[in-house]
């Protein structure tokens, strides 16, 4: 029985790589700018976990396979280096390694978090609420108007609380229920919750940050390429929380402002 | 290297451990069942020993506390996110009847220290027929009550002003603070009236009374604590 | 100085029906009924999982019954969204605090760690069995919530706020279902402290004659190791609970920011609280509970491991030193469940060091595993296999860790299937493969009686496929993105990921079943097993050196002395190849001296 066991942890393991290795499952397409250097941490990740992986679990099979049978009279025998042969092996191969991982992630980390966004970036509100995103593009004016909770009101499609009578920079807003963005051009998302803990996710987009209920927050990041995709949120919300997404459209410039001007005529 | 065969060769030739001779420590306070286990192994060969790991209930005090210790850290930082999170902490006077339930609390840790050398010297034997230390810590008893009383006091005279729990969030931990508080200091009003019962009925071992006596003085200590962190937040 | 069986406030042996199996306050019949609790509880977690399974499988499939469980959550037997969310949260809440806290540690511990250390009983028998019976209620207080009108909270075990401290006006199943979670929880807790306090003092107070510290069998150091975590862990969350529960309740604003608006309604009740700190306390809290939940099943499977070897560890205190390191490190990385949280992306890179560090000690322990299995005489039996089984799980789910303990990685994978498949390989499936090893391998000293050996092969076979089957592919599903906690899959790239859902649950259904084939094996070797000898793994620590089972004082009246460390195997001596730590018998080693 031990030696069927060293072969299907074996196979086990083989399977389980497979998919990895023919690339059955992966990350989305990568359309950002800073996407390249998650995507190299994390292949260098997969690779060094795989290694791990594959090494561990065959050792661990051949060890069943080959002590499971000993001959009578047999003595017990130490690894050769011992305890603190291994002990020492743990610290260099996996200190280095997690220590090497850590060091290049923050790289990768500082290129999303500890950048600021760019003095033209353009800026979109978001706001999510329980089911549904809402963006708001500031119009010609270039301001937001401020924002009025009270005034908040699904049934009259006031979805961020704005006041057009009194806020001159709210006339011009524009609320969607999508978001469009030109492509090449590096956008600056602001976020806030209406009610509760949601999130913005976008795999394409190498892009994933929470909502905070009375927190202001932002990210930025550019897109490469057009196409459309999707929004999803990532944070439990209630019952609609599977059912809470909206598209996301990369666009050429010309697209994207006579996409603009179109949602602004229909505010 | 040398830490594998450190292990190979102790677990390879074992000698039996060596037996640790205490000098002779003066005899419990138990009821009489009295003195030292035997433990005479199965050879024979050791000389009597004697068992010299702590009383559980000293270990276990800490234990208590440590997790009480822990809870109250978890409200303090909980006080402390909360207060920098926002800007409608609102600051108000603390009522001036917790400074004296200070006091009470104090004395009645006074009054316990007194209650238990009395008490430790009784079942030492000393015959001192004055100490009568069953009133020392009749006084600790009614002063825990005291303190409690007082806290209710204090909760109610804010109530009567119209702060309430929810009313903001200053109370709220200024509530919640004390309240877990008193809830505790009625647990050793709990464990003070059990060593009571057992001293009357001459079971009391002095773990037992160390024990309690050590978490009522930590009770204090955390009421000193605690009225330090509301005067300094509120 | 003191008295030592005076200490154990001595509890002559019960006569009462009530004294002996209810109220009890042996630690041995205490373990037994935490086993027993985890044993319903693992069955209905894993009925609930089957329940959500089978709907993300087919959403709209008709699950004949389900509307008799709940009218509201299943009309017409098709299970709503809500509903959904409402049996993950209670399986979540159930696997973790019911099944994974309770069994590997507050059974197995209640039960053997007395005798390990070769006292009589633990010193706070009263206290032990408060525990038990807090913990029992607490049980029944969540179950209670599937019997409310609006049902369990939907929030899942994690209850971040807002959704779970604003109120019922945050959807179904956010009104008295959550105040019954928190204070199923924080009773919880104080069931576990209650525990915690015994475990801690009996290590350290209650060891016999010779019983030294060094001299303690792994799986008591794994159990004293995790009651400081749990002491340190469940007193940080039941405050979480409580102020969870009075911003429920009494309007406090301890988590609800201002200016919410649900239904489009102004919270004016609530203002200024923190959603982070919730997520603080809570994680603060969580992470040490995950490593609560491992670290027992690391000390079981190292000793059993060790008997099945007919060897010690390659090194006992290495791996007593890496218990202790996970445990400390434990606390330093909990922001790693907040990378994306909003917290400051400075924390975000501060959590990850520790989180990858900690890494170092997991591996230790593994490679001292493997190490020991080289030059041993591994014995096959069900035991051994579950044992050598979460070696494996543990080393699969260890590393899928790697890739979370990177923000810059977690970008994308967090609140996906790989988390999912991350936490379930390394703790659940472990753990349960822990409790599994434990169970075949003392179920003879708990009972009298063996279990049936090839009903308990056949169980590790399906149940160590199965597992395999079905968390290995979440981790696929995680890397294409598909995102966790939604009931059905609607959006467009989630869409080619069905099927493997639909494998998924077959495998999970099919595994599940087999769960039964160790259930009939438990109760039927109960009553019908073989009778057991003393000691039928030839084993050296002292649960072995007493009669089998147990007699009330564990040792008869007469506390054994220690000679020996733990694991004397390999060596030559009058009982073969391994001597007891109780026998005053010299031996001589039969190691190959390199």
């Amino acid at each position: 029985m031990a030696k069927i066991f060293a072969v299907t942890i074996i196979l086990i393991a083989i399977g389980s790589a497979i998919p990895i290795l023919m690339h059955t499952w992966t990350l989305p397409q990568d359309i950002s700018v800073h996407g390249p250097l998650i995507d190299e941490q994390y292949s260098d990740t997969m690779a060094e976990a795989g290694i791990s992986f594959l090494a561990s679990q065959f050792l661990l099979a051949f060890f069943i396979w080959k002590f499971s049978h000993p001959q009578p009279g047999a003595k017990i025998r130490n690894f050769p280096g011992g305890a603190m042969g291994l002990v020492i092996a743990a610290f260099l191969l996996v200190g280095t390694e997690v220590l090497a991982l850590g060091v290049f992630g923050a790289k990768a980390w500082a290129s999303v978090y500890f950048t600021p966004p760019a003095a033209n970036a353009m800026p979109v509100q978001v706001q999510a609420s329980q089911f549904a995103f809402y963006f708001r593009y500031p119009g010609p004016d270039g301001k937001f108007g401020p924002l009025h909770p009270e005034l908040i009101s699904e049934a009259n499609q006031n979805f961020f609380g704005l006041d057009t009578t009194h806020d001159p920079d709210s006339k011009d807003d524009i609320v969607t229920a999508e978001m469009a963005i030109p492509v090449n051009r590096e956008v600056h998302l602001l976020m806030h919750s209406k009610d509760l803990g949601h999130s913005f996710f976008v795999p394409e987009l190498r892009v994933q940050q929470d909502f905070v209920p009375g927190l202001d927050l932002s990210v930025h990041f550019t897109a490469t390429k057009v196409g459309k995709y999707e929004i999803v949120c990532t944070q439990l919300c209630g019952l609609g929380h599977y059912n809470m997404k909206a598209y996301l459209e990369v666009k050429s410039p010309e697209d994207f402002d006579s996409w603009l001007k179109q949602q602004a005529a229909m505010q | 290297m040398r830490l594998e065969q450190e292990e190979v060769s102790s677990m390879a030739t074992t000698v039996p451990e060596p037996p640790k001779i205490e000098p002779l420590r003066s005899p419990s306070l138990s009821s009489g069942k009295g003195g030292w286990r035997n433990l005479t192994p199965a050879d024979g060969n050791l000389q009597l020993v004697k068992d010299h790991s702590p009383a559980p209930a000293s270990t276990g005090i800490w234990v208590v506390l440590a997790a009480i210790s822990m809870s109250f850290a978890a409200y303090t930082s909980a006080l402390i996110v909360r207060q920098g999170s926002a800007l409608d902490w609102r600051h108000f006077s603390l009522p001036p009847v917790l400074y004296l339930n200070t006091l009470v609390i104090f004395a009645s840790s006074i009054t316990l220290e007194i209650s238990r050398r009395r008490i430790r010297s009784f079942m030492g034997g000393v015959r001192d027929q004055t100490a009568r230390p069953a009133r020392w810590l009749y006084i600790t008893l009614f002063l825990g009550l005291l303190f409690v009383a007082g806290q209710t006091f204090a909760w109610l005279q804010l109530r009567r002003q119209g702060f309430g729990l929810a009313t903001n969030v200053s109370y709220s931990f200024f509530y919640v603070l004390t309240v877990a508080h008193a809830l505790h200091v009625l647990g050793g009003l709990a464990g003070l009236a059990r060593v009571m019962v057992k001293l009357q009925h001459f079971t009391l071992r002095r773990s037992t009374l160390d024990a309690t006596s050590r978490y009522w003085h930590f009770i204090g200590v955390l009421w000193l604590y605690l009225l330090f962190l509301l005067w300094m937040k509120m | 100085m003191h008295d030592m069986s005076a200490h154990v406030a001595p509890h002559g042996a019960p006569t009462s029906f009530i004294r002996k199996h209810v109220f009890s306050l042996d630690h041995k019949v205490i373990g037994k009924q935490y086993y027993g609790l985890a044993l319903v509880a693992v069955f209905a977690g894993m009925v609930l999982s089957w329940l959500m399974r089978i709907h993300l499988g087919w959403t709209n499939f008709a699950i004949p019954g389900l509307h008799f469980l709940s009218a509201n959550g299943a009309p017409g037997n098709v299970m709503t969204p809500e509903y959904y969310l409402q049996l993950m949260t209670m399986h979540g809440t159930i696997m973790v605090f019911f099944v994974l806290t309770t069994a590997p540690f507050a059974a197995f511990g209640n039960f053997f760690l007395p005798i390990q250390v070769g006292a009589e009983d633990m010193p706070f028998p009263h206290f032990n069995m408060m525990s038990f019976w807090v913990t029992f209620v607490a049980f029944l207080v969540l179950v209670s919530s599937f019997f409310v009108s609006d049902g369990p909270t939907l929030g899942g075990w994690t209850q971040y706020a807002p959704l779970s401290a604003i109120g019922a006006i945050a959807g179904p199943g956010q009104g008295l279902g959550v105040v019954l979670w928190a204070t199923s929880i924080a009773l919880f807790c104080v069931g576990q402290l209650l525990g915690a306090l015994n475990f801690i003092t009996t290590t350290l107070d209650m060891r016999t004659k010779g019983m030294s510290l060094m001299r303690l069998p792994l799986s008591a150091w794994a159990w004293f190791i995790t009651s400081v975590m749990g002491l340190t862990a469940f007193s940080v969350l039941m405050p979480a609970c409580i102020l969870l529960i009075l911003d429920h309740m009494a309007g406090t604003s301890f988590f609800v920011s201002s200016n919410l608006v649900i239904n489009d309604q102004l919270q004016s009740a609530h203002s200024g609280g923190s959603t982070l700190l919730w997520q603080h306390l809570f994680w603060f809290f969580g992470h040490p509970e995950v490593y609560i939940a491992i670290v027992p099943g690391l000390g079981i499977v190292s000793h059993v491991l060790i008997t099945n070897m007919r060897r010690p560890m390659l090194s006992h205190r290495v791996l007593i030193y890496s218990f202790g390191a996970l445990a400390v490190l434990s606390y330093m990385v909990y922001g790693h469940h907040m990378f994306v949280s909003g917290m400051n992306p400075y924390s975000s890179l501060a959590f990850s060091f520790p989180t990858l560090i900690i890494t170092i000690p997991s591996t230790v322990i593994v490679l001292i595993w493997l190490g020991s299995l080289y030059g041993s005489k591994l014995r096959i039996n069900t035991a051994s296999l579950f044992a050598l089984g979460f070696i494996s799980m543990f080393i699969s789910g260890g590393i899928s860790g790697f890739f979370l303990a990177q923000p810059s990685i977690d970008i994308m994978l967090h609140a996906t299937y790989f988390v999912v498949g991350h936490f379930h390989l390394v703790m659940a499936v472990a753990a349960i493969f822990g409790i599994f090893a434990g169970t075949y391998f003392w179920f003879p000293k708990m009972t009298g009686r063996m279990m049936h050996e090839g009903m308990g092969k056949l169980h590790f076979w399906l149940t160590f496929v199965g597992a395999y089957c079905i968390f290995m592919p979440f981790h696929y599903l995680g890397i294409a993105g598909n995102v966790r906690r939604y009931q059905a899959f609607v959006d467009d790239y989630l869409q080619p990921l069905i099927p493997v859902h639909r494998f998924i649950t077959v495998a999970a259904l099919l595994t599940g079943l087999a769960q039964f084939i160790f259930l009939y094996n438990l109760i039927h070797s109960r009553f019908k097993g073989a009778p057991a000898p003393d000691n039928p793994w030839e084993a050296t620590s002292l649960e072995w050196t007493t009669a089998t089972p147990p007699p009330h004082d564990n040792f008869a009246g007469k506390l054994p002395v220690v000679y020996h460390d733990p694991y004397q195997y390999g060596i030559e001596s009058s009982s073969g190849d391994y001597v007891m730590q109780n026998s005053p018998e010299r031996i001589k080693t039969a190691y190959d001296e390199k």
